[in-house]
C-alpha cells in the first residue's frame, strides 16, 4: 500500500474513453436536460423555468394516454411474442439440414429495415389492394386500418409479431440447444410427461436467454417509432400514437422544445426503471 | 432386480449398414446375472455407451432382443423398464429442491405422498443427503448432484438394474474414492444388478465382480479382474488392462513350440494346431518377463522408476519388450538376455488366445 506511487499521466490513457462516453452519451443527454428546465424562443435566448415542464408533462392527459397506449402495446406484443417464440423454438428441428433452413427463414424478418417493414405492411394490409386487407374483408370482417382504431391496432401488433417473434425464437432455440441429451434421457427414465420436461428442464434452462429476450423486446417495443409511424402515422386520430410518435409530434411538430425535453427524460427514466425492476426480480429468483 | 440377457444383439447408427465397420455394436450374446456388479470397460468410441443405452431402452437395437428375467423388453420404453441411470454429467432438476428431485420419479408414477415421503427419506439417509433435502438441487456440488441422480433411481422399489455411464468423470479426485466405495457399499446393501461404464481400469477393477471388456463394438472378454490379468483372451485386453500393458510379439510355430525371431519361447499353453496362415503372436505381461543367463538377447533402451518397481524398456531388433523389475534391483548394463515365464506366456492367433 505504501509504495503505491501516483502516476498523473495515467489519466491520459483513460481520456479517450472519457471523451467517447462524453460525446456519445453525456453531452447529448445534458443538452436535453438543459432544454428541459428552460424556455427558449430561438436565437439561443433561454429563460429559466425550473421543474415547470416536468410538472406539465406528468400532469398532462395527453402524456398519460400515450403512456397507457404504449404499455398496452408492449404488454400485448410481449404476451404474444414470448410464448409464440418458445413454441416455435420447441418445434424446430434439432439436427440435420433443416436446422439451417429454419434458422435462415427465422432470421429473415430481422434483417429488414424498420421503415421497409412499415411500408410493406401498409401496402399488404390496405383494404382495397392489399392481400391481407382483401383476405380479411373477404372473410366477412369489416377491416380498414386507416380508419378503424381496432383494425389499426390489430395490424400494428401483427406487424410487430411478424417482425420480432424471430428474435425470441432464435434466443429460445439457442437455449434449448444447450441442454445436454442426458437431461431428456433422465426425464424419460424418470417417467416425466412432456409438460414436466418443459416445466422442469426446458424452461429453467432457457431462463437466462428468455430474460435477455424479454428485456430486448421490452425496450425495443417501448421505444418503437418507425414501423407504426410508416404504417398508421399514429392514427386514426391518436389511437396508435405511442410515446415516441407523440414525442416527435411535440418536439418537431409543435416545436415545444422544453416540454419535449422533459418528456424525453421521463420516458428514459421509465424505460430504465422497468428494466431494472424486471432484471432484479429475475436475478433474485435465480439466487433463491 | 433382474437377470438381463442380450440375444443376437447388433446395432448400427446408419439406416443401411453395409460393411462390418458400419456396425457400432457387432453381434453379441451377453448374460448379466441378477445382482451382479459389472463394469463395462473399453476405450472411448468402443460402443459401451451404445450398449448401455440399449439396455436402458433409450436406444432401439437394429437387431436382436433384450430380455429382463426372460421377458422380452426390446420394445418397451425406458420408464417402463424400471431401470435407473446415472449419467456422465450430473442431471438434476435445477428449480426443484433435493427432496422434490428424489420424489420426482414417484410423483410421475402417481405414488401417494405419504408412501413417497418415507421412501424419499430412506434413500436420502442411505446417500447422506438428509441435511440437504430442503435445499435447491442446483446449489449442490458435483458429487452431491450425482448422488441425487442415483437417488432418483433408488427411490423406485422395483428397480431392475442401475446403470452408470462414467459417473465419476466430473468428480474431484479425492471424492472419487469416497463415492466409489459408497457405490460398492450400496451394491452389497441392496443387491441390485449394477452396470458401470468406464474407460478407467482402476475404477472398473475396484468396482466390479465381473468386468466386460469391449473393443470396436465387440465384447472381447468377460471375467473377473484376475481373469483379465492372468488370462487375457485377446491381445487388446492384454494391452488395455495392466500398466504397462502386455508385450505382444510376432512368432512362428514349429510343432507346438513358438519361436520369436528364431529363439524358442517355452510355454505351458501350447497351440493345439498350427495357426495356418493366421497372424500369430505371443503375449506375456511385463510382470512375467525376467533377466536370465540365456534366452532372447536384448539391449536396454531406458528404465523408469515407478516407485514400488522399475519399468525397463528393452529392444530386440525392432521389437520393444517391457519388463518389471523390483524396486532397487540391479539392472544389467547395455545388453542382456530375458526369458518369459512359461506359465504366463500365451499364443494368440489373429489377436485371440489359442488353447
Amino acid at each position: 500500500m505504501t509504495n503505491k506511487k501516483a502516476y498523473p499521466k495515467a489519466w491520459l490513457f483513460v481520456l479517450p474513453v472519457v471523451a467517447l462516453v462524453a460525446f456519445n452519451a453525456l453531452i447529448p443527454l445534458m443538452t436535453v436536460v438543459n432544454y428541459s428546465v428552460q424556455e427558449t424562443f430561438g436565437n439561443n435566448v433561454f429563460f429559466w423555468e425550473g421543474v415547470k415542464w416536468f410538472e406539465q408533462v406528468l400532469n398532462s392527459e395527453r402524456f398519460h394516454a400515450s403512456l397507457l397506449r404504449q404499455l398496452t402495446f408492449t404488454g400485448i406484443i410481449l404476451s404474444i411474442e414470448v410464448p409464440l417464440g418458445i413454441a416455435i423454438a420447441l418445434t424446430m428441428p434439432t439436427r440435420g439440414i433443416w436446422v439451417s433452413v429454419c434458422l435462415v427463414l427465422m432470421a429473415l424478418p430481422l434483417l429488414i429495415p424498420w421503415n421497409v417493414v412499415g411500408a410493406m405492411w401498409n401496402i399488404f394490409a390496405l383494404p382495397e389492394i392489399g392481400l391481407l386487407g382483401q383476405i380479411i374483408n373477404g372473410m366477412g370482417f369489416d377491416y380498414n386500418f386507416t380508419q378503424q382504431p381496432l383494425s389499426a391496432w390489430f395490424t400494428t401488433i401483427l406487424m410487430d409479431v411478424w417482425h420480432w417473434t424471430s428474435l425470441v425464437v432464435l434466443l429460445a432455440y439457442a437455449g434449448l440447444q444447450s441442454i445436454p441429451d442426458a437431461y431428456y434421457q433422465a426425464a424419460k427414465i424418470d417417467g416425466a410427461s412432456g409438460w414436466a420436461v418443459f416445466r422442469y428442464i426446458q424452461l429453467p434452462k432457457m431462463k437466462r436467454v428468455l430474460t435477455i429476450a424479454i428485456l430486448l423486446r421490452f425496450m425495443d417495443s417501448f421505444m418503437i417509432y418507425t414501423e407504426p409511424f410508416v404504417l398508421t402515422g399514429g392514427g386514426p386520430g391518436n389511437t396508435t400514437t405511442f410515446l415516441s410518435i407523440d414525442l416527435v409530434k411535440i418536439a418537431l411538430g409543435q416545436f415545444d422544445l422544453g416540454p419535449a425535453a422533459a418528456m424525453s427524460l421521463v420516458y428514459f427514466l421509465i424505460v430504465l426503471l422497468l428494466c431494472w425492476v424486471f432484471y432484479t426480480l429475475m436475478m433474485r429468483t435465480e439466487e433463491q | 432386480m433382474a437377470r438381463i440377457s442380450l440375444q443376437d444383439l447388433r446395432h448400427s447408427y446408419l439406416d443401411v449398414p453395409r460393411t462390418e465397420d458400419d456396425w457400432a455394436l457387432k453381434r453379441m450374446n451377453v448374460e448379466w446375472s441378477d445382482g451382479g456388479a459389472y463394469a463395462l470397460l473399453g476405450p472411448s468410441g468402443c460402443g459401451k455407451t451404445t450398449l448401455l443405452s440399449i439396455i436402458s431402452g433409450l436406444l432401439m437395437p437394429t437387431e436382436g432382443r433384450v430380455l429382463f428375467d426372460g421377458g422380452d423388453v426390446t420394445d418397451i420404453p425406458p420408464d417402463q423398464r424400471n431401470i435407473a441411470q446415472v449419467f456422465q454429467f450430473p442431471v438434476v432438476y435445477d428449480t426443484m429442491t433435493v427432496y422434490d428431485n428424489l420424489a420426482f420419479p414417484l410423483r410421475n408414477r402417481g405414488t401417494a405422498e405419504v408412501e413417497l415421503d418415507g421412501k424419499v427419506r430412506e434413500i436420502a439417509a442411505i446417500l447422506d443427503l438428509e441435511d440437504t433435502l430442503k435445499k435447491r438441487a442446483s446449489g449442490l456440488t458435483a458429487d452431491g448432484k450425482q448422488k441425487i441422480s442415483l437417488g432418483r433411481g433408488l427411490v423406485r422399489s422395483d428397480v431392475n438394474a442401475i446403470l452408470f455411464d462414467e459417473p465419476l468423470t466430473v468428480i474431484d479426485p479425492h471424492l472419487k474414492w469416497i463415492l466409489r466405495s459408497k457405490l460398492k457399499e450400496l451394491h452389497q446393501r441392496i443387491g441390485t444388478t449394477m452396470i458401470y461404464v468406464t474407460h478407467d481400469q482402476t475404477e472398473a477393477l475396484t468396482f466390479a465382480d465381473q468386468v466386460v471388456v469391449m473393443h470396436e463394438g465387440t465384447v472381447v472378454q468377460i471375467g473377473t479382474p484376475v481373469d483379465l490379468f492372468e488370462r487375457p483372451k485377446h491381445t487388446f485386453v492384454g494391452h488395455f488392462i495392466g500398466s504397462p500393458g502386455m508385450n505382444v510379439l510376432p512368432c512362428t510355430l514349429e510343432g507346438a513350440t513358438p519361436y520369436f525371431d528364431g529363439v524358442p519361447v517355452p510355454t505351458e499353453h501350447p497351440a493345439p494346431g498350427n495357426g495356418g496362415t493366421e497372424r500369430l503372436e505371443i503375449g506375456v505381461r511385463p510382470e512375467f518377463v525376467s533377466f536370465a543367463e540365456d534366452g532372447i538377447p536384448v539391449e536396454i533402451v531406458r528404465f523408469s522408476d515407478a516407485g514400488r518397481y522399475q519399468i525397463v524398456e528393452l529392444r530386440h531388433g525392432e521389437h520393444l519388450i517391457k519388463l518389471l523389475a523390483p524396486e532397487g534391483a540391479a539392472l544389467p548394463s547395455e545388453t542382456a538376455h530375458v526369458r518369459f515365464d512359461p506359465a504366463h506366456t500365451r499364443i494368440y492367433a489373429d489377436g485371440w488366445m489359442m488353447g
